[in-house]
């Protein structure tokens, strides 16, 4: 059977800037991977060129057998992407149920049905309680989760998650992390995007390490955490912000 | 959750049919033509600032152009009726598809600009539009168009000894303005402008097709603002191009809105509610002498409500209700 | 003429481009600053050349005075923070013209005699006119100031630092409606200039400020928000396109080819020529 997510080779150019070069990855079905790598690996850049929010330079992307390189994002989503932001970008004037109605549309045309949907969703991501409440009012954690409920209303098959693990509290980290089991239980492939090692390593069943734009290393998180590439990577990163 | 959403929709349109009814029956007991002319305005108004409302509330799309639409419902009637002698609902209707088709044009180019760009990008097109009419000989140039007077009839939709048809006229088209809003609210349309409205990225993540949208409640509001202006047009029996096309048009379809509640259901027929009986009295009272006094108050009176409730008079309602929601 | 535009633009660069205010009161600025201009000509015979000065510190004044009364609290809006600028700024206008009205009447006025009225100066035997020369030339002044002004002093940091984010900057001890009242009292002082030359050839009446206050926006959206050279460029642009027109349109559509420029440039560049925002 073949990946539900390939990228083929892909680069991305700004200017004489190389924000990804030659990146080859898989993602297949029903896996949690993790994508992971220090600040200014280009992890975000294929995030992005995953999600459709620009083409790559070079390069091509496919999803579910289909090649999607130039395929607009919310094309993308409804063959099956669904994508959170790192910057909380909820539907601020519109209340929670809204935010995710919007998301739940992809799927169902009648109002009705998709209000149903959408209800469902904020079950499953335990925000029922808040549903009328406006996006603006909810606290940082409930925007994260805001976000997942937003893209799990589009029913993706694969869900990408741009670092909603990170800057929560250890409480709200481990319900964070009990979310997205219960997600790829539900059947979902997920992709997540992750600084900080220690939070999404016990999660994933696979990680991919970028480095300067290249796949670094990429297997068993219990093998990747102990390779030497990635342990001088992450130290030189850690070096440096420390200085 | 659902049944308290559904109960809230279904108030909305009892207190709509409500209110429309009690105006219809308003004409019993007003008589007096100058008051029955400032209910006649008011409802026009609130018609063309709900539909300005669409593009600009609810999609936030701010447009300062509408006039354009306004002048070119207007011109497109009184154009096929004195020269072609085509009835003017069909004028009317003509007159909102042009609109609408113009709308949908003039987004290719102008959906790509954002902020000040985008408003002063509508600002100019309605003021191109305003110095093309007043050179198009064939159209009356300056001097604008009278329109033939062949007699009160429905059919030609002229009436000079009463003002009443013109008064029903602009209640059904306020009306209509208001349902649909209220219609496109709770649907898939009013879902996706709320949402390229607060943040286009992350609706176009969501599947949304945010260019679409935009052009769907730009040719929505065109249409609906074009019924208003050839409404206008023939309710004056007269246009030239400042009369239907000036800037003050672009800002008197804002403004009710804005005062009222931008993006909201009941804003625009709250606002002009206040606002045009406002304009009309000052100017009529207050501003007799020439002196100005009419502006002072009136241009006060924007500037104490903007700033005092930046959400528009809207919210003097519900926030008591919000505070029973969130406890 | 374009310099002229350049002129008033340039104070509208100030407020709209470089502070991202939007400031629908401008025109009217202009026409207080003509009045004043006036006043001062009629009652006290100074010469508008001479009285731009003081026009201008009058200005300042008041620019400052509209910022702390009005402005600020618009911009301190918790909803639709644009749409309240907006219209606050607008209903100012509507006010002002009220109070021109009110207090000097709809009357069209105008200098009659002063030193730069109606006279020509022949440059290696092209007659330019007086006036307009002397706008072209304050206006070159004004810009140059300006650039160096935001580009050159701790000020204009301080004024761009603030527009990025107010609450960094209260964190290093500026005050931000210190700076931004000082930003509009300069924006209105520059219209005063303007306004104090236009005075000498032009009617001055309420309501010339909104003819002026739409080329004056799409000066500075020429050029870009956020630049004071696009603005210079743009008023320069806006002077040309108005002079070409004029060879090849009817005199009343001479404003379209500004227009169809504006229309033309953001198509192909969103931001303006040179803008950052």
């Amino acid at each position: 059977m073949t990946a539900l997510l390939e990228t083929r080779g892909v680069w991305q150019r700004f200017g004489g800037l190389i924000a990804n070069s030659d990146v080859s990855i898989s993602v297949g079905r029903g896996e949690i991977v993790g994508l992971i790598g220090p600040n200014g690996a280009g992890k975000s850049t294929l995030f992005n060129l995953i999600a459709g929010v620009l083409p790559p330079t070079q390069g091509s992307i496919w999803f579910d057998g289909e090649d999607v390189t130039n395929m607009p994002a919310a094309e993308r989503c409804q063959r099956g992407v669904g994508r959170t932001f790192q910057v909380g970008k909820s539907f601020e004037t519109m209340t929670v149920i809204d935010n995710v109605i919007v998301g739940a549309l992809v799927r169902n045309t009648v109002m009705r049905e998709a209000r149903r949907k959408a209800h469902k969703v904020l079950e499953f991501t335990g925000l029922a309680a808040r549903a009328d409440v406006l996006a603006s009012d909810l606290v940082p954690a409930e925007k994260r989760r805001l976000e997942v409920a937003r893209a799990l209303a589009t029913e993706p098959k694969l869900l990408l998650l741009d670092e909603v693990l990170t800057g929560l509290t250890p409480t709200e980290a481990q319900t964070g992390v009990a979310l997205v089991r219960k997600v790829r239980d539900a059947g979902i492939t997920v992709l997540m995007v992750e600084h900080v090692m220690e939070i999404v390593m016990p999660l994933v069943d696979r990680a991919i390490v970028l480095d300067l734009g290249k796949v670094l290393v990429e297997g068993k998180p219990s093998d990747v955490v102990r390779d030497p590439k990635v342990i001088s990577a992450y130290l030189g990163d850690r070096h440096a912000v420390g200085a | 959750m659902d049944k308290a959403f559904a109960a809230r929709r279904r108030r909305d349109l009892i207190i709509a049919a409500v209110l429309a009814g009690l105006a219809a029956l308003a004409p019993l007991l007003i008589k007096d033509v100058y008051v029955q002319n400032i209910l006649i305005l008011t409802l026009m108004y609130a018609a063309l600032s709900q539909s300005w409302n669409i593009l600009s509330g609810y999609c936030g799309q701010i447009s300062l152009g509408h006039a354009l639409y306004f002048g070119i419902g207007a011109y497109t009637t009184e154009l096929l009726f004195t020269k072609f002698g085509v009835l003017p609902w069909f004028g009317m209707l003509a007159g909102g598809v042009i609109a609408a088709i113009i709308a949908m044009g003039l987004g290719y180019p102008f959906f790509r600009l954002r902020g000040h760009y985008f408003v002063i990008a509508t600002i100019v097109i309605a003021e191109i539009g305003l110095l093309l009419f007043q050179n198009w000989e064939w159209a009356g140039a300056a001097m604008g168009i009278t329109v033939p007077v062949r007699g009160d009839s429905w059919l030609k939709f002229q009436f000079m000894r009463s003002k009443l048809p013109y008064f029903y006229f602009a209640l059904v088209l306020c009306s209509l303005a208001w349902f649909v809003t209220w219609w496109l609210e709770d649907s898939k349309w009013g879902f996706w402008w709320r949402a390229v409205k607060d943040n286009p990225e992350a609706a176009e993540s969501l599947g949304v097709v945010v260019f679409n949208s935009k052009m769907g409640a730009a040719a929505v509001s065109a249409f609906l603002v074009a019924i208003g202006g050839a409404f206008y047009a023939q309710f004056l029996a007269y246009i030239d191009p400042e009369s239907v096309m000036g800037f003050q048009f672009s800002l008197l379809m804002a403004l009710p809105a804005v005062l009222g509640g931008i993006g909201t259901l009941w804003g625009p027929v709250l606002g002009a509610a206040i606002l045009i009986p406002m304009t009309e009295l000052t100017r009529s009272y207050i501003g007799g002498s020439g002196r100005g006094v009419d502006l002072i108050v009136y241009g006060a009176l924007i500037v104490a409500i903007s700033l005092a409730l930046p959400r528009g008079l809207v919210s003097l309602f519900s926030r008591s209700k919000a505070k029973g929601a969130t406890r | 003429m374009g310099l002229l535009y350049g002129l008033i633009a340039v104070g509208l660069a100030l407020i709209f481009g470089l502070m991202d205010v939007t400031n629908f009161a401008h025109g009217e600025f202009l026409m207080i600053a003509m009045y004043l201009s006036f006043f001062l000509f009629a009652f006290f015979a100074i010469d508008p050349l001479l009285s731009a000065p003081l026009v201008a510190a009058a200005m300042f004044v008041f620019g400052a005075v509209v910022y702390l009364l009005l402005v600020r609290f618009a911009m301190r809006a918790k909803a639709n923070a644009g749409m309240v600028q907006i219209f606050t700024t607008f209903g100012l206008a509507i006010v002002m013209r009220g109070l021109a009205q009110y207090f000097f009447t709809p009357d069209y006025r105008s200098i009659p005699q002063s030193w730069l009225g109606g006279k020509t100066i022949s440059v290696a035997g092209i007659f330019l006119p007086e006036p307009q020369l002397v706008g072209a030339l304050v206006s070159i002044a004004a810009f140059a100031g300006l650039y160096l002004f935001v580009h050159r002093t701790d000020f204009g940091r301080a004024l761009e630092a603030t527009r990025e984010d107010p609450g960094a900057v209260a964190l290093v001890g500026i005050d931000k409606n210190r700076v931004f009242a000082f930003g509009w009292g300069l924006g209105a002082a520059l219209v005063g200039l303007a306004g104090a030359i236009m005075a000498v050839f032009f009617y001055i009446y309420p309501d010339v400020g909104a003819s002026f206050a739409l080329i004056a926006y799409v000066t500075v959206a020429l050029g870009g928000f956020g630049s004071v050279f696009g603005a210079f460029a743009g008023g320069i642009i806006v002077g040309l396109v108005e002079a070409v027109t004029a060879l090849v349109l009817p005199p009343s559509l001479k404003s379209v080819g500004i227009y169809a420029v504006y229309l033309l440039v953001v198509f192909i560049r969103p931001r303006g020529l040179f803008g950052s925002m």
